[in-house]
């Protein structure tokens, strides 16, 4: 093999670092959620006293419609980028932003209604102490994601955000596709399996 | 100011600066080098801490009855020891030769997110200093001050709050997370680095084998350590929001905790002890003067050991009553894993075989390293027989076995890679009359102290006790175990002056004072800041002989 062959063999595009990076990340927070999830699994049905998941449980239709198809306008987004529309783009992130909030103010309301009318926290049993933590993690994922997303939106509204960034963005987009993948997930253990 | 970097001026320049500069240069470094310093200093530091945390236990063993220090003093002694040495010793120790040599010989000039890089040093330290700070900071029981006292694995329910009030558990719970989260970054990090940063003609085929246990190690890191920052997030929940995770009364599992933990703390002994074989891989072809015997079964067993680690974790567990079928499993994939590990001793014996040894300080660690590793491995063998490990779990047995592994195998293998790179990163030869005191005196106090404690463990010593009766017939091999460490102490202290010395007044290194093949070689001693003047084009496995020897390049014959 001639060393102008192997030159070219292990050359590999900047833009793969972040990828590397993004997909390390991934791999390591899937991890962490998969502990999680194994414990609520764990401990569906051995709650020693009420409430129960099915006496207080209700799907969350609407933000799981708005969370998954926030997938999509995030994909937009970071394509209109490397197109180099940034209008477009800062126009699609805001949406994907509308769309996350909307997601956080069910799960908040949610949260509101099984604290004070059901009476249901961490410590009152087996299933709040797998249900918030595991809910919750997600959620705080989701509000980390909504921070990056809002920065690019304003970005876009200054103009500091241009065509060179758009591997940047793909990035962020990346984290929400797996945040949303994760909410499929919980979706399943929690609302589905567990109830 | 920092801008101009020490290295970019004359060494008199340098040294005519301010001690302050000086500092705030490392302070603000983003430089995989000084950061890969850094991590190993600081970890040796937390080395010399843990190590007199031990010395005081095998004072208090030293005979029976002894009251050297209170029993509950003794708690703390132990878990402060265990996980000082593999939190902030083990860990930071390894991945920061990680940092150091993974860019230079993969022929790159830093690490992929060198930012990154150095938040996770910093948040370590500040996990250490935090761990630390319990023995000052911690409002215990006896309001004297605590440190954490519920063991390195700190199994519930004793972390509950009602079995350990006060903040002692929260200082090891909040501690042990921060640095996980500094590990995970770095781990990251190396990946990313190793995957799409190496030079030209550096295949992964050709990358040194200790780069290779760098990447494998650092992607297990990515699937186990996160297990474990959960594990603490819920006994984060269960002491403060009054959760159930791993409380028994509300109908949650004491045993959870210790599968989460074992899950990250087993295959967490091959990270540690993979670049350990990493090391060993690179020196003794050097020291032998052949290339590595096997590198593609090498490679293999490498990531082999990688992915059986991760389903071996509940050999620890075998006490706790999991059923014949569970047993079984973690009986065979533990020793499953005996195989690949087997095959790399014989890599190694075969690299020698035939060779022209030169027993250099390197070397003489890492041929004690083989006998040592060997018996540590054998000793891992018996006790994945679950019906063994019965009798013996929970003994002397098995943490005379472990000590073997670590100390035995990982520290070997960690001093072997100081003697040798030493003069890379510092320009200056270690002294080889020193070198030699110190692993002398290293092999012959360390087998004293350990050899033995397999005795006592078979006679029936449980670990972790305050004191003896004197009748159990264990009082001579308490003895001899603790006479050992004097010898472990003075090796230490020839090492420490070694340095110190040589740092000073040692022979002026040159670029390759071993003549060896890797990358590394290939650039001044110290590196330059940015590593090479032009990235080296790599052509076969050993790159450095290839650009010595043009009339008879590796390629062909591999």
């Amino acid at each position: 093999m001639s060393a102008h062959t192997a030159v070219h063999e292990s050359t590999v595009g900047h833009e793969w670092r972040g990828r590397a990076g993004m997909i390390g990340l991934i791999i390591a927070e899937s991890s962490l959620f998969g502990v999680f999830v194994v414990a609520h699994l764990f401990y569906t049905g051995k709650s020693v006293n009420g409430p129960y998941p099915n006496d207080v449980l209700t799907i969350p239709v609407i933000g799981t419609i708005c969370l998954l198809s926030s997938s999509v306008s995030v994909a937009l987004g970071a394509r209109a980028l490397g197109r180099g529309n940034v209008g477009r783009s800062g126009a699609w992130l805001l949406v994907t932003v509308l769309l996350g909030a909307t997601f956080l103010a069910g799960t908040a309301r949610e949260w509101h209604r099984l604290i004070y009318r059901d009476g249901l926290t961490i410590a009152t049993n087996l299933f709040g102490t797998t249900f918030y933590p595991l809910v919750g993690l997600h959620g705080s994922h989701v509000i980390v994601g909504l921070v990056m997303l809002g920065l690019c939106c304003v970005f876009a509204a200054t103009g500091a955000l241009r065509a060179v960034h758009a591997a940047r963005v793909e990035m962020v987009s990346w984290y929400w596709h797996f945040v949303d993948g994760v909410w499929v997930v919980v979706f399943t253990v929690v609302y589905l399996i567990g109830r | 100011m920092s801008v101009l970097s020490p290295t970019l001026m004359s060494p008199e320049a340098a040294a005519r600066r301010p001690w302050l500069e000086h500092a705030h240069d490392w302070v603000v470094t983003v430089d995989h080098k000084r950061l890969g310093i850094l991590y190993v200093v600081s970890g040796l530091v937390f080395f010399v801490v843990a190590g007199i945390e031990a010395t005081l236990m095998r004072l208090q063993l030293a005979w029976p009855g002894l009251h050297i220090v209170p029993p509950e003093t003794f708690n703390r002694l132990f878990t402060m020891h265990g996980t000082s040495m593999v939190f902030l010793v083990g860990i930071p120790i390894v991945f920061g030769f990680g940092n150091y040599l993974v860019p230079l010989m993969i022929g790159a000039r830093d690490l992929a997110f060198p930012r990154l890089n150095a938040f996770g040093f910093w948040i370590f330290l500040f996990a250490g200093l935090l761990l630390h700070w319990s023995f000052i900071g911690g409002e215990g029981l006896s309001g004297s001050g605590s440190a954490p006292a519920v063991g390195w694995f700190a199994y519930a329910p004793l972390t509950s709050r009602a079995f350990t009030p006060g903040n002692a558990t929260d200082y090891w719970n909040l501690a042990v997370f921060i640095a996980g989260v500094g590990t995970i970054g770095t781990a990251i990090n190396i990946v990313a680095t190793t995957l799409t940063m190496r030079g030209p003609g550096m295949t992964l085929g050709r990358m040194p084998i200790f780069v290779w246990t760098m990447v494998t190690v650092s992607a297990m890191t990515l699937f186990i350590l996160p297990p474990l920052s959960a594990a603490q997030i819920m006994l984060l929940l269960d002491r403060f929001l009054g959760a159930h995770f791993f409380d028994t009364q509300a109908g949650g599992s004491a045993v959870m905790w210790q599968h989460f933990f074992w899950f990250f703390g087993h295959p967490e002994v091959y990270v540690l002890m993979l670049p350990g074989f990493g090391f060993v891989s690179e020196i003794i072809p050097v020291f032998s003067r052949k290339v590595i015997f096997g590198y593609a079964t090498l490679v293999a067993a490498t990531v082999s050991i990688g992915g059986v680690a991760l389903s071996t974790w509940a050999h620890h567990m075998f006490v706790v009553g999991m059923g014949t079928g569970l047993n079984a499993v973690f009986a065979l994939s533990t020793m499953l894993i005996a195989v690949p590990t087997g095959i790399k001793i014989f890599n190694w014996l075969a690299t020698m075989y035939g060779g022209r040894i030169r027993f250099r300080t390197p070397m003489l660690f890492c041929c004690a390293f083989l006998f040592q590793f060997l018996c540590a491995g054998l000793t891992g063998v018996m006790l994945s027989v679950a019906p063994f490990d019965w009798q013996l779990s929970d003994s002397y047995f098995v943490v005379a076995h472990f000590h073997f592994v670590l100390i035995g195998g990982l520290l070997f293998a960690i001093f072997a890679a100081i003697y040798y790179w030493f003069p890379k990163v510092t320009g200056r030869m270690l002294s080889e009359r020193l070198g030699r005191w110190h692993c002398w005196l290293l092999v012959v106090g360390f087998n004293l102290t350990f050899i033995t404690m397999h005795g006592q463990g078979v006679l029936g010593m449980p670990r972790r006790i305050y004191t003896y009766p004197a009748d159990r017939g264990w009082e001579m091999w308490n003895l001899v175990t603790t006479l050992g460490v004097p010898l472990q102490i003075v090796a230490v202290l020839i090492f420490v002056v070694n340095v110190a010395v040589s740092l000073r007044r040692g022979e002026r290194a040159g670029d390759d004072p071993w003549d060896a093949w890797t990358l590394e070689w290939a650039t001044s001693s110290p590196p330059p800041e940015y590593n090479f003047e032009t990235i080296p084009v790599t052509t076969s496995r050993r790159p450095l002989w290839d650009m010595k020897h043009p009339d008879d390049p590796d390629g062909p014959h591999e």
